[in-house]
């Protein structure tokens, strides 16, 4: 690694390139694979999950002086993410009322290195939504436009699942799927009788070795990043090797500010701060791709505004921000009692649920629009901070492993022997869910504050509809029927109108998209189909930005295609000289 | 033509010379530093090193309060015929880093000892660690069982729950802790399913499973 510093480039690269996460990454592989120069601008630090400085994988809860508690990061000690929903210096503000939690990864490879790598592809009703329920819009494109991106990503990165024929849930190019946990066959007879589909869930771990990476060794621990390389990060299965053609120049500790314009109003490079000198910089491309993030693309290109683009760049709609959407999430907990007195194995298996629940039911019978899918936890993890917290709350209400009720709480070899006997017998369920992308849901540029780069932040205005309130109420009444089904019994209480059935604010899941949206009206989009700004042909976004609607799927997978159809259609856009 | 042909015949124009293939940290201002600590090293970042450090050498409980913290977490957990007890395992040392790590336990745990020493007072006219092992269990009967406790010793319950929390975290993450319950995960291994002996105790199997995996 170079430790110099780069000022003004006096050379122009074919493209460059904001943010390294999913869509960032998958075009600097694509473009820089392909012959052309590209120089990748990271806001955060390099990072390599194979490099013993960064390794936490398998290292033991003891290992940490806060045995993994999030204190530091927001997912513990041992997780991958550089960053969190609060980062010191890099603030954000909400418009008083709403709710909006933002996350960032400052580190190569983005959010994609603790990442759950569900990898789950739109069907052919998401890109088609507006059709069917009349909320929000339709795609520009449809499934079948994006089906064959989808079959490379997966031949690309890989991702293990079953052939299920549903309608709309399309398979993918399947590695093996491993097989069940304990509580996962349960979940499956259980939900034989709730009528729950319950399937192999779909996930990006090499259950096969793929393209020179390693095999999964379940070691459960994904989110620490793979020095096997044998899940989906896009520092390891992106970034780094496109570093290997020698096209690729990777710039870390980059804030990007600003994408700079000539008087024809194209784009001509992007300036950007270093971290460290908190001197500004001008990288010249006669492409520039932003990656950043839907929020941090956004946030982009509304402060690059210029006598072509009083409203700041591709934002002759003033679309840029609007229609912000994230999943919608709602969980639950409970105990299941025939799991007491558990003989141990080692069950860690992949970096979570083995199963999981697609959308089962058909929107037009119920009182809310879109769907939800459900993913599972439980098993004999690996103890960590809070490990064994509340006893008192469980220890009272079960016998113990000789038949006896006890009194509640305590202290002693009998209170030693209860964290023994109750280990491993709870299972968690969460549903995540589409929400419908509404204009008045935004984030826009906050006129008064900027963050320590002397950047202007954003500002979030969201606010839940009951339309996502009506989900998660019946993701609560789900929840309870699964857990009787399987005999458990839920704990604590059930959330109620109070708190909108326990829903999370908006931002908490991680999967915000839509505020660079595509269209075939440049009044009513930002981008074409191709993610091309409609305003300015030599810029496009790959990042969750250009959704129109976000299904109920995670967005991960349909970054990557849509990234990869893009940086296709920039080929040949350049071959045909129109670039 | 397929896209791979595209992409092998595609050349995007030349760019000028530049350092390619490379990743360009940024030059950081040389302060003057008293001991060098990398930019990472054993998964943590410059920044998380430097405040743990801080917090390691800090000191927050008293030589007192950690006799009192001992005594406790022995109480709580002992050692048996499977594993030792909290002190053993290192759990007061643990919870003296916590309640740095977590600023919002220090009132909790320093008021709740000086109510357990108020008590023993009360009851035996000494501080909780001078009683005989027989009256702290006199004492500690009083608030390790909260839906028998009367109502006065309530705020007694609320500090015994957090310690017996505290204890439980700190002993079974801790390697000894680890063993002691069983957990046999963190290492390479080929996971092929439930054990069969496991399967037939809840009388499930993988069909209906492998009705999918041979889709």
């Amino acid at each position: 690694m170079n430790d110099f510093q780069i000022k003004e480039q006096a050379n122009v690269y074919d493209v460059v390139i904001v943010g390294s996460g999913a869509g960032g990454g998958m075009a600097a592989y694509q473009l820089s694979k392909a012959g052309a120069k590209v120089c990748l601008l990271e806001a955060g630090g390099y990072f390599d999950p194979a490099d013993p400085k960064y390794i936490n994988q398998l290292k033991g809860p003891w290992e940490s002086p806060r045995r993994g508690a999030s204190t530091l990061r927001p997912f513990g000690d041992f997780d991958a993410a550089w960053g969190g929903w609060e980062i010191e210096g890099e603030p954000y503000t909400r418009k008083k009322g709403t709710e909006f939690d933002w996350f960032r990864s400052r580190m190569l490879g983005g959010r994609t290195n603790h990442w759950g790598r569900i990898s789950l592809r739109f069907g052919p009703k998401d890109f088609k939504r507006k059709s069917i329920d009349g909320l929000g819009d339709d795609w520009p494109i449809s499934y079948d436009d994006l089906a064959p991106y989808y079959d490379e990503v997966d031949k690309l990165i890989g991702v293990f699942g079953t052939k299920e024929g549903l309608s709309n849930d399309p398979d993918s190019l399947f590695l093996p799927a491993p097989k069940p946990r304990l509580h996962e066959l349960m979940l499956m007879e259980a939900n034989k009788k709730t009528g729950v589909l319950t399937i192999p869930s779909r996930m990006s771990m090499l259950t096969k070795p793929i393209n020179g990476r390693g095999e999964c060794f379940y070691c459960g621990q994904c989110s620490r990043g793979c020095m096997a390389y044998a899940d989906f990060s896009s520092s390891s299965v992106l970034v780094i090797p496109a570093m290997k053609t020698g096209n690729l120049t990777l710039i870390n500790n980059a804030m990007a500010r600003e994408v700079i314009t000539d008087e024809t109003g194209k784009a001509t490079g992007v300036s950007y701060v270093n971290k460290y000198s908190l001197e500004e910089s001008t990288v010249k491309g006669k492409i520039v791709i932003l990656a950043a993030s839907a929020c941090e693309s956004a946030r982009l290109l509304l402060n690059s505004k210029s006598g072509n683009h009083p409203n700041g760049l591709a934002n002759a709609s003033g679309i840029v921000g609007k229609y912000l959407h994230d999943s919608t999430g709602a969980s639950r907990s409970a105990f299941i009692p025939h799991l007491t007195n558990r003989k141990r194995y080692n069950e860690d298996g992949v970096g979570g649920m083995h199963v999981y629940s697609p959308w089962w039911l058909d929107n037009a019978k119920l009182d809310f629009p879109r769907g939800y899918h459900i993913e599972y936890g439980g098993g004999q993890r690996m103890p960590g901070y809070g490990f064994g917290f509340g006893m008192e709350n469980v220890n009272g209400k079960y016998p113990d492993r000789n038949g006896k009720m006890k009194e509640a709480g305590g202290y002693g070899a009998s209170l030693k022997d209860d964290y023994r006997f109750f280990y491993g017998t709870d299972i968690g369920m969460a549903g995540r869910g589409e929400a419908i992308a509404r204009e008045d849901n935004y984030c826009e540029i906050d006129p008064n504050v900027v963050d320590k780069y002397g950047i202007p932040v954003l500002r979030f205005n969201y606010k839940w509809s009951e339309h996502e309130v009506k989900q998660a109420k019946h993701m609560q009444d789900t929840f309870e029927e699964i857990i009787h089904a399987l005999g458990g019994i839920p704990n604590g209480t059930k959330p109620g109108a109070d708190t909108n059935y326990g829903l999370a604010a908006p931002g908490r899941i991680i999967h915000e998209v839509g505020t660079v949206r595509m269209g075939t009206d440049p009044s009513k989009s930002a981008l074409n189909s191709q993610c091309q700004a409609h305003d300015v042909k030599n810029l496009f976004v790959v990042d969750g930005g250009p959704f129109v609607s976000q299904a109920d799927k995670n967005p991960t997978w349909t970054i990557l295609a849509l990234s990869l159809r893009a940086s296709e259609y920039i080929m040949k856009e350049v071959k045909a000289k129109n670039l | 033509m397929k896209r791979r042909d595209i992409l092998k015949n595609i050349g995007l124009g030349t760019a000028g010379v530049m350092v390619s293939g490379e990743a360009i940290s940024q030059v950081k201002p040389k302060t003057a530093p008293v001991k060098e600590i990398p930019e990472a090293q054993n998964g943590k970042l410059r920044d998380e090193i430097i405040h743990d450090n801080k917090l390691k050498a800090a000191k927050f409980f008293t030589a007192a309060e950690m006799a009192s913290i001992t005594v406790l977490s022995d109480i709580i957990i002992p050692a048996d015929a499977k594993s030792g007890s909290a002190s053993q395992a290192g759990v007061p040392a643990f919870i003296e880093f916590i309640v740095k790590d977590m600023p919002q336990h220090q009132t909790p745990m320093r008021g709740g000892l000086m109510w357990l020493d108020t008590q023993s007072k009360k009851m035996f006219s000494k501080k909780f660690v001078a009683l005989t092992p027989a009256d702290r269990l006199k004492v500690v009967d009083l608030i390790a069982y909260p839906n028998k406790a009367k109502k006065e010793h309530s705020q007694g319950v609320s500090f015994f729950n957090l310690m017996r929390n505290l204890t439980a975290t700190g002993f079974f993450t801790t390697e000894m802790g680890v063993k002691d319950l069983g957990y046999m995960g963190n290492t390479p291994n080929k996971w092929d399913g439930v054990p069969e002996e496991v399967l037939k105790q809840y009388n499930l199997s993988y069909s209906e499973w492998e009705k999918h995996a041979a889709k």
